[in-house]
């Protein structure tokens, strides 16, 4: 099953309310995914300093982090490392001096937090009701194609500032994998939503925009899908041929949302005058900010 | 009757109340809020009034009982329906009226993909568009469209017959398009009489069924075996 929400705002009046509107969202779509769940937020100050980059690790802790000139913070089972210096620098030296945690999430201004358990639950041990920012995006997971575990949870950020959330499954991730693996990408997991998040960036590497690096994905991924990608501007949803997994799009002057049911909607503020819409099959709906 | 508030109760409780009604009960359902399996499983004359957005399923199943949502509904609204009204006025999302076996399901807004799937006898009238695949297996029933149909319309349809009155963007497969009859256009002209679909003209719709190919064995392929 699982959940996707995600909130994109154009008002920025709701900055310091877009965790506690993110946690009503999130506990919406618990039901669709109770075995663990993970969130992005971009443009948070306390988790991913302004004018910083950040990587966000799992298998590690604060006090492992020995290194010099970053600052360190930490939410549940993630620690955030960032430092005034380019991603690519940053992400290279934590390897070096981490080189057992796993890099889930890296880019200027983003923050993942993944984790194992209620949604809810989490959302708590986050401290997500504080959470400020312009978008977040959040997964609830039922887990199918492989385990539970806070590396195999959603969303995966495998490019700077760049996130995919799933719903559904990928039939040929294995053949794609392999293609992948020989152009030289390396994974992190064995989840088949991350080989999705990988040929993605494995296209906008290759010089394509959002919007066309979903469409190839459409042309080359077999199976069922929802997918909610989101790059420090931009906001973007794309469904499988036969919309087999739900989506739902609200937009206000204020606001855009993207839910599995509507009932994670609901509570947003102006949602009666939103234009609320499932997004077609195999069609590509962004926003930048 | 006093309304049911689901801000205060359980979508469990509100169904046990709902199924407790007499013939002939009105009741409102507030603060609904998307919730799902709101008012199914009914099986009495009553009349469930839901204020605001239903998520999955609502309605379903009932029997006899009429269930008005005022607002959008979401997947599956009047899911296998034995018999009695269901009204949504709003957009409905997919698989609306699924397996309905009788009654009426009528959406006042557009409807999402497979519309009308497997429907096995129900009436089903949507005014707006319906998305991908509507009527897809429909075995028995009537679907009326006021708007436009999206593609692969009827596809492998049995002997359910669907009406557009909009443009159809495609047919699915063993779906054809055949003459409008007397008999068609009386049951087109009842329906919108009866729902205020007055943007139908009955004689100006489009009368979908199946080719019949599909779905018998050939005998002439047995020579393939």
């Amino acid at each position: 099953m699982c959940g996707i929400v995600g909130l994109h705002l154009r008002d920025d009046a709701l900055r310091p309310r877009l965790g506690a509107l993110l946690r009503g969202m999130l506990c919406q779509v618990s039901e669709r995914g109770p075995d663990s769940a993970g969130i992005a937020v971009y443009g948070d100050d306390s988790l991913a300093p302004v004018g910083q980059a950040t990587v966000s690790l799992l298998g590690t802790d604060p006090s492992e982090v020995a290194m010099e000139g970053v600052t360190v913070a930490s939410r549940g089972d993630v620690t955030l490392v960032s430092a005034p210096v380019p991603t690519e620098v940053l992400a290279t030296r934590v390897a070096a001096a981490l080189p057992h945690a796993v890099i889930v999430g890296r880019g200027p201004g983003l923050a993942i937090l993944k984790g194992v358990g209620h949604p809810v639950t989490l959302a708590d041990r986050f401290g997500l009701d504080t959470v400020t920012g312009y978008q977040a995006v959040a997964h609830t997971r039922m887990a199918t194609e492989s385990a539970v575990t806070a590396a195999h949870c959603h969303p995966f950020s495998v490019e700077d500032g760049v996130c995919l959330v799933h719903n559904g499954s990928f039939a040929n991730h294995a053949t794609i994998r392999r293609e992948l693996i020989g152009d030289g990408v390396a994974f992190d997991s064995d989840n088949d939503s991350e080989v999705g998040a990988r040929f993605l960036a494995h296209r906008l590497a290759a010089g394509d925009d959002v919007e066309k690096g979903l469409r190839r994905l459409c042309e080359r991924f077999d199976g069922f899908y929802t997918l909610l990608v989101s790059t420090a501007d931009s906001f973007a949803v794309v469904r499988d041929a036969i919309a087999c997994k739900p989506a739902l799009i609200a937009e206000t002057d204020r606001w855009v949302a993207m839910a599995s049911e509507y009932r994670a909607l609901a509570t947003l503020p102006g949602v009666e005058g939103a234009r609320v819409f499932e997004p077609e099959p195999e069609e590509v709906y962004s926003w930048t900010r | 009757m006093d309304p049911l508030d689901l801000d205060r109760m359980s979508v469990r409780d509100v169904n046990r109340s709902l199924r407790e009604l007499r013939a002939g009960d009105e009741v409102t359902v507030l603060n609904p809020m998307g919730r799902h399996n709101l008012a199914v499983g009914l099986d009495n004359d009553v009349t469930v009034r839901i204020a605001g957005p239903a998520g999955y399923y609502v309605g379903g199943l009932g029997k006899r009982a009429t269930v008005v949502v005022d607002g959008p509904a979401g997947w599956g609204v009047g899911e296998n329906l034995m018999s009695g009204l269901v009204r949504v006025r709003g957009n409905a999302s997919q698989s609306a009226a699924a397996s309905a076996h009788g009654g009426t399901i009528v959406v006042d807004g557009d409807a999402s993909l497979r519309a009308a799937i497997s429907l096995k006898g129900a009436t089903v009238a949507i005014a707006g568009d319906v998305g991908a695949y509507c009527g897809f297996l429909a075995q028995a029933g009537t679907v009326l469209i006021g708007g436009d149909a999206g593609p692969h319309l009827g596809d492998s349809l049995y002997e359910a017959v669907i009406y557009v009155a909009g443009r159809v963007r495609g047919l699915g497969t063993d779906a054809r398009i055949e003459e409008l009859t007397e008999t068609d256009v009386k049951t087109v002209t009842d329906l919108v009489d009866r729902y205020g679909f007055d943007h139908v003209d009955p004689r100006n719709v489009t009368r979908v069924a199946s080719a019949r190919q599909l779905y018998h064995f050939d005998t002439h392929a047995h020579d393939a075996y």
